[in-house]
């Protein structure tokens, strides 16, 4: 519908909306998260949730404590080697359409434990993120600046054509590699389908 | 409290046959601890636990160290006889000591607010024989920090009520806080790489190869 009509009917007391913008209206401002939480950032996405911060503003404060009913894993702290296969496992335990935010520091890079021996230099190499947030920890206005940045992406979801989301896709994919426990390291250390190496690193 | 000096001496005086050190610390702390044998490791540590004077009843920390195989060179002087005269010559001497790993116990006394002691083992080398006595049947608290110590250095010790990894994984190989640790190659692209990164990334260019 033209934008013009569309404004100049609301004038007269006659909304109109299409299906997408309606069910997309809705999803974004249902966006259940998991309760879930691995370091520092987990306090800040507490406080984010509390009174003062009041994500349910959002329609986000329904903290499900089962990967089954949630839509959103905020991944908020440093994800080690070790705990790195079971973040993956709730992700592809949760139904989709599914989001996930990466806060802080460690969940997108490492953090200052990049060059270490046992942390994931990133929960992107397994998951793939929607929303990274810097910071040590980010505030609770960058989670909630993440997670408006997360709503305008739903509602610009298109529910067909090219560019309709994974969810939507029949040959997408749902589940996503779980990496196993190597000798030295994680094998693959990294998911292939969802990232790749950056390019060629400068070394002078 | 009393001396460290005064403390070996009770010991050695109530333990036949044990043998103990004072390892001197030149740092400002100057915080002095005893070297343990590792045969009488046990029966050491119920005496300072139980001794009436002393009642270290709580192992605040428990910590490991490497010490690699170290190669000193050092020069002695040497008298010869050369054409009938004696002369000083200055030779230089290569001492080898050998690796072996090490733990540190910290021990307080709650009952009489005093402390720390600091007890050391050390282990014969930092392959085969990586072995010392758990003390954690004296110290409970020690169970967690000798699971560590055998996670990260790779000291086995005996007598442990549930010696597993604890940071890394079951199937996990290396121990990652010896010297001699090798990382996977994991290097990614860093912006300001310098040091010990500026290092890695050349490897990492180069095919992960030294």
């Amino acid at each position: 519908m033209d934008e013009g009509l569309r404004s100049e009917l609301s004038k007269q007391g006659i909304f109109t909306t299409t299906l997408e913008d309606l069910y997309n209206w809705g999803r974004k401002n249902s966006v259940w998260p998991l309760q879930f939480g691995l370091a520092c950032c987990a306090i800040e996405m507490i406080a984010t949730s509390m009174a003062r911060y009041d994500l349910a503003r959002f329609g986000a404060e329904v903290f499900r404590p089962s990967p089954r009913q949630a839509d959103l894993m905020i991944v908020a702290g440093t994800v080690t080697k070790k705990m790195a296969p079971q973040v993956v496992r709730l992700y592809n335990q949760m139904p989709e359409p599914k989001y996930v935010i990466a806060m802080g520091a460690c969940a997108i890079s490492g953090g200052p434990f990049k060059q270490g021996y046992n942390v994931l230099k990133g929960i992107d190499r397994y998951l793939p993120v929607d929303v990274h947030i810097p910071g040590c920890p980010p505030r609770p206005e960058a989670l909630l600046h993440a997670f408006m940045t997360l709503q305008q992406k739903i509602q610009d979801q298109r529910l067909d054509g090219p560019l309709r989301p994974r969810h939507l896709d029949p040959e997408g994919a749902s589940e996503f590699l779980v990496p196993k426990f190597g000798a030295r390291d994680l094998e693959p250390p990294s998911n292939p389908k969802v990232w790749r190496p950056p390019a060629p690193a400068r070394t002078e | 409290m009393e001396t460290l000096e005064q403390i070996k001496g009770r010991i050695e005086a109530a333990i036949s046959g044990v043998h103990l050190d004072i390892l001197a610390n030149e740092s400002p702390s100057g915080q002095r601890s005893l070297i343990v044998d590792t045969a009488h490791a046990v029966r050491v540590g119920e005496f300072l636990r139980n001794d009436p004077q002393l009642r270290l009843d709580y192992a605040s920390n428990v910590t490991g160290i490497d010490w690699p195989e170290l190669v000193t060179k050092e020069k002695v002087k040497v008298k010869r006889t050369v054409e009938g005269v004696e002369k000083e010559f200055e030779e230089a001497v290569e001492k080898r000591r050998g690796g072996y790993l090490e733990a540190v116990y910290h021990l307080y006394s709650m009952e009489r607010k005093e402390g720390p002691v600091i007890v050391r083992m050390r282990t014969e080398n930092r392959t085969d024989k990586a072995h010392l006595p758990s003390l954690t049947p004296i110290w409970r608290s020690c169970e967690f920090q000798e699971r560590e110590i055998y996670d990260l250095y790779g000291v086995v010790f005996d007598g442990h009520p549930d010696l597993r990894r604890i940071l890394m994984w079951d199937g996990f190989q290396d121990y990652p806080m010896r010297r001699d640790y090798v990382e996977p190659d994991d290097y990614e692209y860093e912006p300001t790489a310098h040091d010990k990164v500026l290092e890695k990334a050349r490897k990492h260019a180069a095919g992960g190869k030294p």
